[in-house]
């Protein structure tokens, strides 16, 4: 596994510098030409034509990077214009005059408890959804690594068996189950949904980290006289810090984004934002006001958690994404 | 011993740890084997195992439940409307969106590969994986927004083509402060501001068009005839080249201007119309008397208003747009991970060979990077199956229908009015044995490993 660690993030430490100290890059190239300091490798030609292509690419890539920023920008845009501007012009026209800007749509958000209720329900779904996974995961995760038991193996490739079930198939048996059990309309029902369906990825991912922890380092705790229930909180799982993030940050978002399953299973009353959102789109035009900065207060949050945790958050998402 | 990571994700598609023979640290006592695999088990056995089951079992049931029908409910997979056009869009989404969210990931893994700036380019493109489909759904149905003042989508289609192409007939005509008429300028509709009446031939003075840039090149204009019955009138350029002519006044060099559209109008509402002919006289009959004459906007280029978005055609490349938006950066971060593993000496012997770049991507790059795309591959494959969110939240309900897909039909005909689950269920099989394939490769490939 380590030898993906570098490659799971934007720029790990050991690609990027290679490619940036690369010696074709244009300018030092450039460079090392007008001062005809180095041996001419290359005709001018070719390295005037290295330059251009430079330029071009520089030019195509800023302009894909606006072209992606752009939807997401008018959205933000949007969410901060009175609902009468929003349909009268476009949001872009704002950007020269941004005296116009306000906040009431956010205000008035806020006022609306059918909103604040579902936000809170979205913490109360992904909190103990999340934590659920993560520990049982854990567990089961150490057992199929350094526990013996009949069929060890065979167990293990059943969990990995399930990791591409689609959630879609337990919609309508779960719906009766849970009505029999009664946590249907709860937030129950999503909460352990979401940790049914976690618990395949966090099993293999966290089984994979643990069987890589040294055995020496196990067996010395055991001789100091550590039982394998302490051996698991006090050794383990602090060692599997990183994978343990990665998972919590993949089933966090999974749990917090999640539309469908919410959707199914919560009324009005357990309803996370994303489903209360749904609602309001199914009048799209009249209530662009509630929805820019509802969609915008469901993002924040992914997206703080995007830029404070980049590492984790691009391994989490990147391994978790099969589901 | 980091990161666990992409290898991990590909869901056992990339390799895990070595084969190790691995014991028990110590002899581990039964209990302690159950307390800690229980919660595991009893959760996936519950959660997991027993829906499939029970799925395959009401999927041999009618909507009730109480009668048996066999495959017939497979057999409606086909043969219902609703549900076979959302099998034939789910297999359009297979068939465009894996492969052009990796080609899109591939080109921006090996363009950034030598930027200084990568880092902050793939943040850009990857942030929009952080949020969750409804808010990217969100997001897009405001991009695809049909009025040009409001939808970025339409504001650019319209800008590029009225760049290009004049759409009306006299777009921009105005009506002179001299004339009768008045109306928002450049735009229409022009209404006179007094009746007219037959044997008073009426005088519709447009400006705004280069006598040169006329339309059709007509000839001149011709001052309508007072008839006794009839209004008359003309419709013409009141402007020379090179200035001169009468204002308001039909001057002998001055252009027609037909295929104008000329309405009465009493009480708001239009008795009578006409075109002008070919030297820009129009003649209305007498129900007309004692209206308004209006040139309705029409003839000034009811603006083009770009394309219909999220309607029945463009809905589903449309959809397809945004997904690619989402997970581009996905596609791209895998494939830069397996581009940093790449030999370069390997690349620098196919240029030093005389490979062009082009050449050396084609003939080197892409093909030592083909496990990496295969897994990219495979995964957006796999996601794409279930796309559900997407289409729910962009697809506005009159063209839900067109823009259907397997994952939407489930909950619809599940979870909406028609509540049955029967035909839920056999969609939800099918949507399972589609990845199947990919469940028996994971297996096969982990028991290899382990050499079970």
């Amino acid at each position: 596994m380590s030898d993906s660690s570098a490659a799971s993030e934007f720029s790990g430490p050991t690609e990027p510098s290679a490619a940036t100290k690369q010696p074709k890059e244009p300018e030092s190239q450039a460079q090392a030409a007008t001062a005809s300091s180095g041996p001419p490798k290359r005709s001018l030609a070719s390295r005037l034509a290295t330059r251009s292509a430079g330029g071009v690419l520089r030019v195509f890539l800023i302009l894909t990077a606006l072209f992606w920023l752009t939807p997401a920008v008018g959205l933000l845009v949007s969410s901060f214009r009175e609902p009468e501007d929003m349909t009268a012009s476009g949001w872009w026209t704002v950007l020269s005059k941004p005296a116009d800007l306000t906040t009431r749509a956010y205000s008035t958000l806020l006022e609306n408890d059918e909103i604040t209720d579902a936000l809170l329900n979205t913490v109360w779904i992904t909190v103990p959804s999340t934590l659920g996974v993560v520990v049982i995961g854990a567990m089961a995760g150490y057992a199929f690594a350094w526990m013996d038991f009949k069929g060890r193996d065979w167990w293990f490739v059943a969990v990995v068996a399930m990791l591409v079930v689609p959630i879609q198939i337990a919609l309508i048996p779960l719906a009766r189950l849970f009505g029999d059990i009664g946590v249907f309309g709860t937030i129950g029902g999503p909460i352990l949904f979401h940790i049914g369906f976690g618990l395949p990825f966090a099993v293999f991912l966290l089984r994979n980290f643990f069987a890589e922890i040294p055995r020496e380092l196990l067996e010395a705790a055991r001789l100091d006289g550590a039982g394998e229930v302490r051996l698991f909180f006090t050794v383990v799982m602090p060692l599997a810090g990183p994978a343990l993030a990665s998972l919590a940050i993949f089933q966090f978002l999974w749990v917090w984004n999640d539309l469908l399953v919410a959707l199914v299973f919560t009324t009005t009353d357990s309803q996370p934002l994303t489903v209360a959102l749904i609602r309001e789109t199914r009048a799209f035009s009249q209530n662009i006001e509630t929805l820019a900065p509802g969609a915008f207060l469901s993002l924040v949050i992914p997206l703080a958690v995007f830029f404070a945790f980049q590492r984790q958050f691009v391994s989490g998402v990147m391994a978790g994404a099969v589901k | 011993m980091s990161t666990p990571a992409v290898s991990a994700g590909a869901a056992g598609a990339a390799g895990g740890p070595p084969a190790k023979p691995r014991k028990s640290v110590l002899g581990t006592r039964p209990w302690v084997v159950v307390l800690f695999l229980l919660p595991a088990l009893v959760m996936l056995g519950a959660l997991v195992v027993y829906p499939i089951g029970y799925s395959v079992w009401r999927s041999l049931y009618d909507e009730t439940g109480d009668g048996f029908v066999g495959l017939g409910n497979y057999g409606d997979v086909f043969s219902d409307d609703a549900t076979f056009t959302a099998l034939k869009n789910t297999a359009i989404w297979v068939a465009v969106a894996p492969a052009l969210v990796t080609g899109l990931g591939l080109i921006f893994a090996v363009l950034t590969e030598r930027v200084r700036w990568q880092t902050a380019f793939k943040m850009i493109i990857f942030m929009p994986m952080a949020i969750s489909m409804l808010a990217a759904g969100i997001i897009f149905r405001l991009v695809y927004e049909a009025d040009p003042d409001q939808g970025v989508a339409n504001a650019v289609v319209v800008g590029v083509h009225d760049t290009f192409v004049e759409s009306t007939a006299y777009p921009k005509a105005n009506a002179p402060n001299w004339s009768d008429m008045e109306g928002p300028r450049a735009k229409g509709p022009y209404t006179t501001k007094s009746t007219v009446s037959a044997g008073d031939p009426v005088l519709l003075p447009l400006v705004g068009i280069p006598p040169d840039k006329v339309p059709g090149d007509p000839g001149p204009a011709k001052a309508a005839e007072a008839s006794g019955e009839e209004i008359t009138g003309t419709v013409w350029l009141d402007f020379q080249k090179g200035g001169g002519g009468e204002k308001g006044a039909v001057d002998a060099a001055e252009r027609a201007l037909p295929g104008v559209k000329v309405e009465a109008v009493k009480d708001g509402s239009v008795v009578a119309s006409t075109t002008s002919g070919d030297d820009g006289t129009f003649a209305l009959p007498k129900e007309a008397e004692g209206a308004q004459l209006r040139l309705p906007a029409s003839n000034f280029g009811a603006a083009y208003n770009g394309l219909d978005w999220l309607g029945p055609t463009l809905v589903t490349p449309a959809v397809i747009g945004a997904y690619a938006w989402m997970w581009a950066g996905f596609a791209m971060v895998l494939i830069a991970a397996g581009l940093a593993g790449v030999d370069r000496n390997l690349l620098e012997a196919a240029r030093v060979d005389g490979a062009n770049e082009w050449q050396v991507f084609r003939k080197v790059t892409v093909p030592l990077l083909a496990p990496v795309l295969v897994v990219v591959f495979v995964t957006l494959m796999i996601n794409v199956m279930k796309i559900f969110d997407l289409v729910y939240v962009i697809a506005p309900e009159p063209v839900q229908d067109d823009a259907n897909v397997l994952a939407l039909q489930l909950y619809l005909v599940a979870f909406g009015p028609r509540a049955d689950y029967g035909l839920g269920s056999a969609i939800a099989i099918v949507l399972f044995i589609l990845v199947l394939p990919v469940m028996i490769i994971n297996i096969r490939r982990l028991r290899k490993e382990r050499r079970l």
